[in-house]
């Protein structure tokens, strides 16, 4: 198969506005006749479920939460980017679009990144329209704060719940639709796989949570809207739920899974304390705004802060990237944390953590603003480390926090498996192999608000005429396959919650898939995950039935298949051999430490296709062209 | 680390219909530093060993903000001190101390298992009319309206609501007003809200009616338990809102 990115032709400021004028349309008539299946209710599923059926489609969808609006957007706390310069500060479409693609290390595709900048301004407008509390400044303007990877400040905000208003934006919308019978909303609802008929997306079979019911979803095109892997990580500040089901199901029907490697490890947030503890929390890259962060200059120094003089501190940020100082991107500032920790400088309890610290700002600004910024933050952190973050700096260490790698989907947003469309985190295409801060908002709601009403009429409008039902051998064949796992996770009868292979599998791609790889790591957590694997299906304890609401059935399921990405993540991070952002390989570096691109090889998307359980995954290549952003090494210094 | 130790009644019941029951359980060498839901985990584990079954409870995000989790700890709902179940940390409690731990206790919430009750009726509430009706693509540029500091920041305190329905849960009337004014006054402050004002105060607490929660009769137990701060001012605020609507609709003035 040859992976075709659909990019439309024309210079990069006209390729979005050219793709519109041309793109095939739905009539109102004929849209009432597809219907639209969405999978997840985060920004990305709730502003397209809302969005879509406003247009007149039928729409139905599915979330695993108890309600829509729990979805793990929710949690995202800094921002949203738009190219707005409202600030007067010589921000662009053009800058936004080549800080992405800078800060993505050149590896995502310079035609999608150029449309998301080219659509976040209206994106703000939406949001407001909507009622979503951005900051303010006192005569009423918009204000904006400053995030990592740029030199303007084109952040909005709201305090420091972004996501969370932004998403009970959408989740308003959304509400609205179904009220008006537009959008028919299923909660409780796992997605444990995807229909094909004649090669196409055309339905989902769910589990019901609360029932264990087993049902199937006919439609004409499937959108996932299903997230990020973070979790096979165990620990990482994804909520708990998170999980690679949805898009691992599909890749297991043909759609090719891209980039698995390039995982983003946040650069600030709460170090790990011990080995009960269930997720890490962030705390906002807007700190580093006005913290900052830094480590004794001695080894093993364990005097208190207070007592540490300032010539005797290292600001490594400050001192190695000077123009970025504390707003280096993410990957950078977390390799860097990483590297002052390994040489024994680390501060805390096991020597993992590096200080933010407030001191100069509270002296510039005040106590009172500092709590008006960033006072949840400051609550948070109180309340899970019993420390007072005002008087004392805060102790930080990068923990995972996203993923950038997902499905791969051309410029329509559509996979490798025509009528199945991928969106927001779920998908690889906009930030390539580091996110930069505040972007992922910005993605999510670009794809549901203004790419797939786009693109969407470019697949519907072949599919006249070609209506499937759940009355179909395809469905109930799924339906009869997703039985059979179901009743043989509950078979297994083991002793050791599924929590423990979570935990152990997380460990061992912390270690070997995480701020550093190498092949020999690499080839060793391979096969460790193949045990693991096998323990898995023999010792796994799963009790209940799978017939009422049965949570060690459900976290048994998505581990299973965190058992088998972690392999796929590991092998992609093995055929790199390169660094680029977030992926370090440690046998290429420069020699100040940085990450070593090898562009004459890797600027090219590496995408995976299942080729059955027992065989190694088929690589297929999109080359990445740089015709606007042309190719550089980056420097923040 | 230090460990603790602890005497828990844990709600269990298989079914809304079932009647349920509290089982006891001595949880024993639980790190001081754990969240509470941590200790939970360590129980369900340990249960699970025993092949026994867990005890079910919700939760998700583990830092308080989508709303998830939900449950009453020794009488409260969402437990001590501010925030959400999953902010609560053992180091809050006594070595050897007794807890509690039940689910809402709301009839507008039935119980789906153990922990785990039903709160879709607040998606309900919300569905009819806690929204701004306009659709994507219509938006004036940000810039055009222009809300003053004090008015966004209201709102913001307002909109801060996780829905995870403590309020009701607080309530001795069961009155999930906090949760309704929360909204109300959220979008009732800012410009964008205003052309569906009247009619969504009045529909929403139509709605809250009908599901069987009960009014504010002002004990001020939902303001005190909110994980997320929202004032009880938001209810007078919903009152007045309400009111306006009924006028309004009497006079022929909204549908």
């Amino acid at each position: 198969m040859i992976l075709d990115a659909k990019i439309p032709e024309g210079p990069i400021e006209k390729k979005w506005t050219s793709f519109k004028n041309n793109a095939k349309l739905i009539s109102p008539a004929n849209k009432r006749k597809f219907k639209v299946i969405v999978v997840g209710t985060g920004l990305a599923g709730s502003s397209a479920s809302a969005t879509l059926a406003e247009l007149g489609y039928e729409v139905e969808t599915f979330c695993f939460h108890d309600s829509p609006r729990r979805a793990h957007s929710i949690a995202a706390q800094g921002g949203i980017n738009a190219a707005k310069n409202y600030q007067n500060d010589g921000d662009s479409v053009w800058r936004l679009f080549y800080d992405t693609i800078k800060g993505g290390d050149f590896r995502a595709r310079e035609a999608n990144v150029y449309r998301l900048a080219e659509v976040s301004g209206t994106i703000i407008d939406e949001c407001v329209s909507q009622g979503v509390p951005f900051a303010r400044e006192y005569g009423g303007e918009l204000t904006n704060r400053s995030f990592g990877g740029a030199q303007v400040s084109r952040t909005f905000y709201a305090k420091g719940q972004t996501g969370q208003q932004l998403l009970l934006g959408a989740y308003s919308a959304l509400s609205a639709q179904i009220r008006l019978g537009r959008v028919n909303m299923h909660e409780n609802s796992e997605m444990l796989d995807l229909v094909l008929v004649d090669g196409h997306a055309k339905g989902i079979v769910t589990r019901d949570l609360i029932t264990g019911e087993i049902t199937s979803h006919a439609a004409d095109t499937v959108l996932l809207c299903t997230g990020g892997y973070s979790n096979v990580y165990y620990l990482s500040t994804n909520a708990r739920g998170s999980n690679v089901t949805a898009t691992w199901r599909a890749y297991k029907r043909g759609a090719a899974f891209a980039n698995p490697c390039y995982t983003q490890i946040h650069p600030t947030c709460i170090p790990v304390a011990g080995e009960y503890q269930s997720k890490l929390t962030l705390m906002s890259e807007s700190l580093r705004n006005d913290g900052r962060v830094w480590v004794p200059k001695a080894k093993g120094d364990t005097r208190l802060t207070q007592d540490i003089p300032e010539e005797e501190r290292d600001y490594y940020l400050e001192r190695k990237y000077p123009s970025y100082g504390n707003l280096a991107p993410r990957d950078i500032a977390s390799r860097s944390a990483k590297e002052v920790c390994d040489e024994g400088r680390g501060v805390g309890p096991g020597g993992l953590g590096v200080y933010l610290d407030f001191s100069a700002a509270i002296a510039r600004l005040g106590e009172k603003t500092i709590r008006e910024r960033y006072g949840n933050l400051f609550e948070m952190y109180g309340n899970i480390t019993g420390e007072n973050a005002y008087e004392r700096p805060m102790r930080i260490y990068p923990a995972v926090h996203y993923t950038m790698g997902g499905l791969w989907v051309d410029y329509n947003l559509m996979s490798t498996i025509p009528g199945l469309h991928v969106l927001g985190e779920a998908n690889f295409s906009d930030h390539g192999a580091n996110r930069l801060g505040a972007s992922a908002l910005m993605q999510g709601l670009s794809d549901g608000y203004f790419v797939i009403p786009n693109t969407l009429g470019e697949y519907l409008s072949t599919q006249f005429g070609k209506k499937v039902s759940t009355d179909m051998p395809e469905f109930k064949k799924t339906e009869t396959e997703v039985r059979a796992c179901v009743e043989k996770l509950l078979a297994v009868k083991g002793n050791v919650p599924v929590d423990e292979f979570h935990r152990q599998l997380g460990l061992i791609i912390w270690d070997e898939c995480g701020m550093a790889r190498s092949e020999a790591g690499l080839k060793k957590a391979i096969a460790d995950i193949r045990a693991l694997r096998e323990r898995f299906w023999k010792e796994v304890a799963i009790p209940g039935t799978g017939a009422e609401l049965n949570q060690s059935l459900e976290r048994a399921g998505r581990v299973a298949d965190f058992l088998e990405f972690g392999e796929l993540m590991c092998i992609d991070a093995l055929t790199r051999e390169e660094s680029c952002g977030g992926h370090f390989r440690v046998e290429h570096q420069t020699p100040e430490g940085e990450a070593l691109r090898h562009d004459d090889k890797f600027a090219e998307v590496y995408a995976w296709m299942f080729q059955g359980q027992d065989n190694d995954p088929e690589l297929l290549r999109e080359p990445l062209h740089y015709e606007a952003a042309h190719l550089a090494t980056r420097s923040y210094k | 680390m230090s460990t603790m130790n602890f005497h828990l009644r844990l709600w269990k019941q298989k079914c809304a219909s079932d009647k349920g029951e509290f089982i006891k359980i001595h949880a024993t060498e639980i790190p001081s530093e754990c969240s509470f839901l941590e200790m939970l985990d360590i129980v369900n584990n340990r249960l699970t060993r025993e092949g026994k079954e867990p005890v079910s409870f919700a939760s998700d995000c583990r830092e308080g903000i989508c709303g998830t989790c939900h449950m009453v700890i020794n009488g409260v709902p969402q437990g001590p001190g501010r925030g959400a179940a999953c902010q609560v940390y053992m180091r809050k409690f006594e070595n050897g101390q007794p807890i509690t731990v039940e689910p809402f206790r709301v009839g507008a919430f039935p119980i789906v298992k153990d922990l785990v009750v039903n709160r879709s009726a607040y998606d309900r509430i919300i569905r009819s009319g806690g929204f701004i009706s306009e659709h994507t693509g219509g938006a004036p540029d940000a810039s055009t309206s222009l809300i003053p500091k004090p008015v966004a920041d209201a709102a913001m305190d307002a909109a801060a609501c996780i829905g995870c329905g403590a309020c009701a849960a607080a309530c001795p009337n069961s009155s999930p007003m906090l949760f309704v004014g929360a909204k109300v006054t959220h979008l009732g402050l800012l410009p964008q809200g205003q052309a569906e004002r009247k009619s969504r105060a009045r529909n929403m607490v139509r709605t809250m009616q009908e599901e069987g929660f009960g009014n504010c009769s002002n004990y001020y137990a939902c303001e005190a338990v909110c994980p997320a701060n929202v004032p009880a001012s938001v209810i007078a605020m919903l009152n007045r809102e309400y009111i306006r609507g009924e006028v309004s609709e009497a006079i022929g003035a909204i549908d």
